[in-house]
């Protein structure tokens, strides 16, 4: 009697307890699907599937694969650092350096030229704007590598360029393809668009009014830009400093069509260790670094500058 | 109310002259022969609604704009061609335009920075501004994003003192303001102008905004000036049925002559009106609504009496205004509440006025 009256009791807390785990396992299951039911998350579970099998997945992929034996294909063996130790000892930091001092003068080049450009988009041109805006997206229609030998063609010797140059200027540029420089214009031509269109998109947030009042407190032209026109438009600005450098710091045609072997840039160095020398594992470990180092220089950057403030919303 | 202002001095030279200015925007004349003299010291006031030219004007006062014909001259100076940022003057716009990427301090310092002030001499300036138009001290490293309205106004107001004009022009400053806090500051922005002495030329589409602070005012109409005088004469004297009925709510009443007497056309009513210009047929007589009294009986001698029914009374504060239907006319009476009509909706009502109340204007 009394041992069924123990075995009911248990029977009945173990019951209690169960309940007790169903609830919270549906509380939990009511909490997803609250999750679920809020605006906008199922619209974004396909984009942010695509996301992680796209972008996240093969970066992972890519970042164990750094970690295995050079030359070996096989992610279930030993994880090893060597790639890293081989990257750091052998002469890479030559490509690295080169790619992030053309990238900067890339940008830097970038700035002074659409600075003028974006202003007189968003100021002086008015509808003539729209018809300049066509004409700098038309040229994105075609294939980077076409345009790129397109210029090929204007400044071989004997090409469009340097002929024109001697006949009526005297001047010899026979030289100039394959060089370096030939490769910054390439780059500054080639992402020209990235700069340009976050730079207008930063000078339109600039109110007239805010001019104007500058001007009516004193501001000289210089003062206004200065004052007004710079910080106003920086994030516009600084977006597309950063767009046009991470582009710039993993470009590779500019430097294989238009400087042929006159230097070789880190993404060059990239495309031979997963091709040429099929050590995909020190591919790898350049690609993480690349993506560490760049990654690190921006947030350094935006850290630095806190957008908030800049607009006035600190 | 005159004797009240500070002797703003008839005698003394004009600061800012306008002589014959035009301003055209391809055929569209927005500004058409306007001449003022606009006196050292003086709180001047344009006022017109939107689309008088009042704005294309203070442009070209300020700078911003060029006059299409005519001439501007600062104490005897032609300034037509003289860009914003080389004149001795400065304005507050009506969106303030502060700086959203500077905090108070550093906009209320904006003039004296680009004049190269040194900062501790910038900050000792700007510490007294603060405190003249009763900012807390610390705001001074607040971004200006974060004031108020009201203290963004003084602010603005700040920054223009620092610059430390010789006219200080005001672009409807105050019109995005709530009612409270506007007529706060219109009689704060008068206190300033008698503090700091100096000419301000302010526009707005207010004219109650206008009586209140100003020593003259300008009206403005279709890009030309109706009439410029001291409140009192525009109040007393107004030029036009435009200016007239620019004050407030009147009476307009479309009148005809009637030998000696002018017939009203809406209630059919022969009316005693004010002397009648030579040559008069018809035009517009215009009456106060606080120039009416409910008349009791014939105790009341005025010749003008028209009997109509109470058709809805309003509560105006102080006052009470009541709507009166004459015949096919509709009459505005206000009294004060004290004063107010004893009596129900719908009862028979007899409203007079003195003729001399009256104003009668031909166009």
């Amino acid at each position: 009697m009394s041992l069924e009256t123990d075995v009911r009791a248990l029977e009945s807390e173990l019951e209690d307890a169960d309940h007790t785990r169903r609830r919270q396992r549906s509380s939990l299951w009511t909490e997803l699907g609250d999750w679920l039911r809020q605006p906008g998350a199922l619209l974004a579970a396909p984009p942010m599937l695509l996301l992680a099998l796209g972008f996240l997945g093969p970066l992972l992929l890519v970042a164990a694969f750094s970690l295995i034996p050079p030359k070996t294909f096989d992610l279930g063996g030993a994880w090893t650092i060597r790639n890293y130790v081989d990257i750091v000892t052998e002469s890479y930091w030559i490509s690295f350096a080169w790619s992030f001092a053309l990238a900067t003068v890339t940008v830097i080049l970038l700035m002074l030229i659409c600075y003028p450009l974006a202003y007189a988009m968003t100021k002086v041109f008015g509808r003539a704007a729209n018809i300049l805006t066509l004409l700098l997206v038309i040229p994105l229609f075609v294939s980077e590598n076409i345009r790129l030998f397109g210029w090929v063609l204007s400044l071989v010797k004997g090409g469009v360029l340097p002929g024109a140059a001697e006949l009526w200027l005297g001047l010899d540029i026979s030289g100039l393809l394959y060089t370096v420089p030939a490769i910054v214009l390439g780059l500054v031509y080639v992402y020209l668009p990235f700069m340009l269109f976050p730079m207008v998109l930063g000078l339109s947030m600039v109110p007239d009014r805010l001019r104007e009042a500058a001007v009516d407190l004193g501001a000289s032209r210089w003062q206004l830009f200065r004052e007004i026109e710079l910080p106003l438009a920086m994030p516009g600005i600084l977006i597309g400093c950063l767009l046009t450098f991470i582009l710039a710091l993993g470009s590779l045609a500019e430097s294989k069509i238009l400087g042929g072997s006159a230097i070789v840039m880190i993404a060059d160095d990239i495309e031979s260790a997963f091709t040429f020398a099929q050590n995909w594992p020190k591919g790898a470990a350049l690609s993480v670094l690349l993506i560490v180092l760049a990654g690190g220089l921006v947030f350094a950057v935006l850290s630095r500058l806190d957008l908030d403030k800049i607009l006035g919303r600190g | 109310m005159n004797s009240a202002t500070p002797a703003t001095t008839e005698s003394a030279a004009p600061i800012l002259r306008l002589q014959n200015v035009d301003k055209l925007f391809g055929d569209f004349v927005a500004v058409e022969r306007v001449n003022l003299d606009i006196r050292e010291g003086e709180f001047f006031t344009i006022v017109g609604p939107s689309g008088s030219g009042k704005t294309t004007l203070i442009r070209m006062l300020v700078g911003m704009d060029k006059p299409s014909d005519g001439n501007i001259l600062l104490r005897g100076t032609r300034i037509n061609d003289v860009p914003a940022n080389k004149r001795p003057t400065c304005m507050v716009f009506q969106s303030l335009a502060l700086f959203p990427h500077k905090t108070v301090g550093q906009n209320i310092e904006f003039p004296l920075k680009i004049r190269g002030v040194p900062p501790a001499e910038r900050r000792g300036r700007c510490e007294r501004l603060l405190q003249q138009l009763h900012l807390p001290q610390d705001y001074y490293g607040k971004a200006v994003g974060k004031c108020s309205g009201g203290e963004q106004q003084r602010v603005a107001l700040a920054r223009a003192l620092a610059f430390d004009p010789e006219i200080l022009f005001f672009d409807e400053p105050l019109s995005a303001i709530d009612y409270r806090l506007r007529k706060a500051l219109e009689k704060e922005l008068k206190d300033i102008h008698r503090e700091t002495g100096k000419t301000f030329v302010y526009i707005t589409h207010s004219l109650e905004e206008a009586m209140v602070m100003s020593d003259r005012i300008a009206i403005m109409r279709g890009g030309r000036v109706v009439q410029v005088g001291t409140p009192d004469e525009i109040y007393n004297r107004p030029r036009n049925r435009f200016v007239s009925e620019f004050m407030g709510e009147v009476n307009v009443l479309e009148v005809a002559r009637d030998g000696d007497r002018l017939r009203d056309g809406a209630s059919g009513a022969l009316l005693q009106g004010p002397a009648m210009p030579e040559g008069f047929t018809k035009g517009f007589l215009v009456i106060r609504p606080e120039a009416f009294r409910f008349l009791n009986g014939t105790a009341d001698a005025t010749p003008n009496r028209l009997e109509g029914r109470l058709y809805n009374e309003y509560s105006l504060g102080s006052r009470m205004q009541y709507q009166v239907h004459v015949g096919g006319g509709v009459f505005l009476v206000e009294k004060l509440r004290e004063q107010r009509y004893q009596g129900q909706l719908d009862d028979s009502v007899t409203i007079g006025w003195d003729p001399a109340e009256a104003m009668l204007f031909e166009e």
